[in-house]
């Protein structure tokens, strides 16, 4: 691969070609630079409006989509909070029409595989939206917004621009290995750059290279990203263990996920937030599965005992059965349970081992068709016992 | 326990053909299981998986899906769609070191009289050497 200048970028290739093209820097931290560049998109006309993580008051995020240009200076789209998964909101947005006018969306790598994944699934559609991404450091939990956020700021972005992992990241972060964007337009490349001066923006489509003609931008070579992007993937390697260590996922069992799901409220928090978990009308709270009183008649003579809302194990193994071949390993599952189990790594694992066997990985390409909704004829022969 | 065994099983069967299979066996008065259970669906593509949990959870001590073989679904691809839904619930309970092998996915057409009673039989005979499914008294669980 070649950029204008004929460089080889043969370390961005082995990123699976996500990072590629043109290259140029902005001496302006990164939320900066995207305000700037937002404002002058809209100033021509070339956007109508622009979708990103917003500072809403004192402890106040969340994902807006603004269109008065004044209200820009909300967003701040290199935040590391994830309040919700972006593809699941632009989803919402898209389900029903394409957008009209041409829509900038900033979002994580992992919200940009699950609005794949829901274009998929006919839950989303893709016309008319520009996509800015960048290569992430993980996310804090949501509730640092509330406390100590500036503090834990410091030391997150110290650790993004030397390819390090925060401690205080989502475990699902600590784990990812998929924070370089594929698909995005436009990729910032957070992971190795001093975010505190400057940001690195690179073209990665014709539709971005379209957006941003007539910007004045001078041509980079790469620079220290490369590095900085091996050492984190080597280092959210090696957390691995002490996040999955939280369970030993073959040898659990039915008594080994009766404890792990033991302290389960069955607020059903963890499906509403999953950006792949999409029915509006949920299986598992249909009034079907209420025990009606012969059937509660029947297991409490066999068992004893019941444990209350009935369909705990019901609900999280038929969970993984319908969304663990998309999940994104976004962690906002875990993010929003009350009770701090450690669902998002539980989902993660058992996605590597399902999507592993048809060689899937959920969102990396929006062609490609979701191995569920598809086959091979001669496959699988007849199975079970 | 003094009185044998006897595998509670429950089979999805597809209308069109493993239904009609299970007919077929019936009236050339051929053996299958006493306590097997059936459940007519319209395709073997319209049982999800969380059917067969539920029957699993419930204390079912085997679950068969049968349905039309492979290139002969009324409705084209439903049974290849079913099998790889199948294979991926077998992964799951795979992982989680979960009985698997309570579960057959198996073809039978609607002229397999004799099929279907083998296959439900050697299936019933299968489950009878694992033995009950210990979740059925299992307080706590589900
Ligand atoms: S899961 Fe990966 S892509 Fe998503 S926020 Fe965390 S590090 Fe970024
Ligand atoms: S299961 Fe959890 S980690 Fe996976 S996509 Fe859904 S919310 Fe994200
Ligand atoms: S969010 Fe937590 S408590 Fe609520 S249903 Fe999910 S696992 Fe259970
Ligand atoms: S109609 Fe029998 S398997 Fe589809």
């Amino acid at each position: 691969m070649h950029n204008a200048r004929g460089t080889t970028h043969e370390a961005y290739c082995v990123e699976r070609e996500a990072l590629s093209m043109k290259q140029f820097q902005v001496p302006r931290p990164p939320d900066d630079a995207l305000r700037d560049m937002l404002a002058s998109l809209m100033d021509k006309g070339k956007v109508g409006g622009v979708f990103a993580l917003a500072q809403t008051g004192e402890n106040s995020y969340s994902y807006a989509l603004i269109t008065d240009k004044k209200l820009l200076d909300h967003i701040v789209p290199t935040l590391p909070l994830m309040p919700a998964n972006a593809g699941k909101m632009v989803s919402r947005l898209t389900m029903l029409e394409p957008v009209k006018t041409p829509i900038a969306v900033i979002m994580r790598p992992c919200e940009l595989r699950a609005l794949f994944e829901l274009v998929k699934l006919e839950q989303a559609r893709l016309d008319n939206l520009l996509f800015i991404s960048y290569t992430c450091g993980g996310v804090l939990e949501m509730k640092t917004a509330k406390d100590g956020l500036q503090l834990k700021l410091e030391e997150y972005w110290k650790q993004v621009k030397t390819g390090g992992v925060s401690e205080d990241m989502r475990d699902s972060c600590r784990v990812c290995e998929n924070f370089v964007p594929t698909g995005a337009d436009i990729t910032l490349t957070l992971v190795g750059n001093d975010n505190g001066k400057q940001t690195t923006v690179q073209v990665n489509s014709e539709k971005g290279e379209e957006f941003l003609a007539g910007l004045s931008y001078e041509l980079t070579e790469a620079g220290p990203e490369l590095e900085a992007l091996d050492s984190m993937r080597k280092k959210r390697a090696e957390q691995k263990p002490d996040v999955f260590g939280q369970f030993a996922a073959e040898e659990l069992g039915m008594a080994g996920l009766t404890a792990l799901f033991g302290r389960c409220i069955g607020c059903h928090a963890c499906g509403r937030a999953c950006p792949v978990c999409y029915c509006s009308s949920c299986h598992f709270e249909a009034a079907e599965n209420e025990f009606d009183p012969s059937t509660l008649e029947t297991e409490l003579t066999n068992r004893g005992a019941l444990r209350l809302p009935t369909g705990t194990l019901y609900y999280q193994i038929g969970r993984l059965f319908h969304v663990s071949i998309s999940c994104v390993g976004c962690g906002m599952c875990s993010d929003v349970c009350p009770v701090d189990i450690p669902v998002a790594s539980l989902f993660a694992k058992l996605a590597g081992s399902v999507q592993g066997m048809f060689g899937y990985v959920s969102g990396r390409d929006a062609e490609e068709k979701i191995p569920t909704s598809t086959f091979e004829m001669e496959e699988l022969e007849e199975i079970g016992a | 326990m003094a009185d044998k065994f006897e595998p509670n099983i429950v089979g999805f069967l597809c209308n069109w053909c493993s239904y009609a299979a299970a007919d077929l066996a019936g009236s050339n008065k051929l053996e299958v299981p006493a306590t097997l259970t059936t459940i007519r669906v319209m395709c073997s593509s319209r049982v999800d998986p969380v059917m067969l949990l539920s029957a699993y959870l419930r204390g079912a001590d085997g679950v068969l899906v049968a349905g039309c073989h492979p290139g002969d679904c009324h409705y084209q691809t439903g049974n290849y769609l079913a099998r790889r839904r199948f294979a991926l619930m077998h992964k799951i309970l795979e992982t989680f070191g979960l009985d698997s092998n309570r579960f057959r996915l198996s073809w039978i057409s609607a002229s397999e009289g004799k099929r279907f009673s083998e296959v439900t039989n050697e299936f019933a005979e299968h489950i009878t050497k694992l033995g009950p499914n210990p979740l059925r008294k299992m307080p706590f669980i589900e």
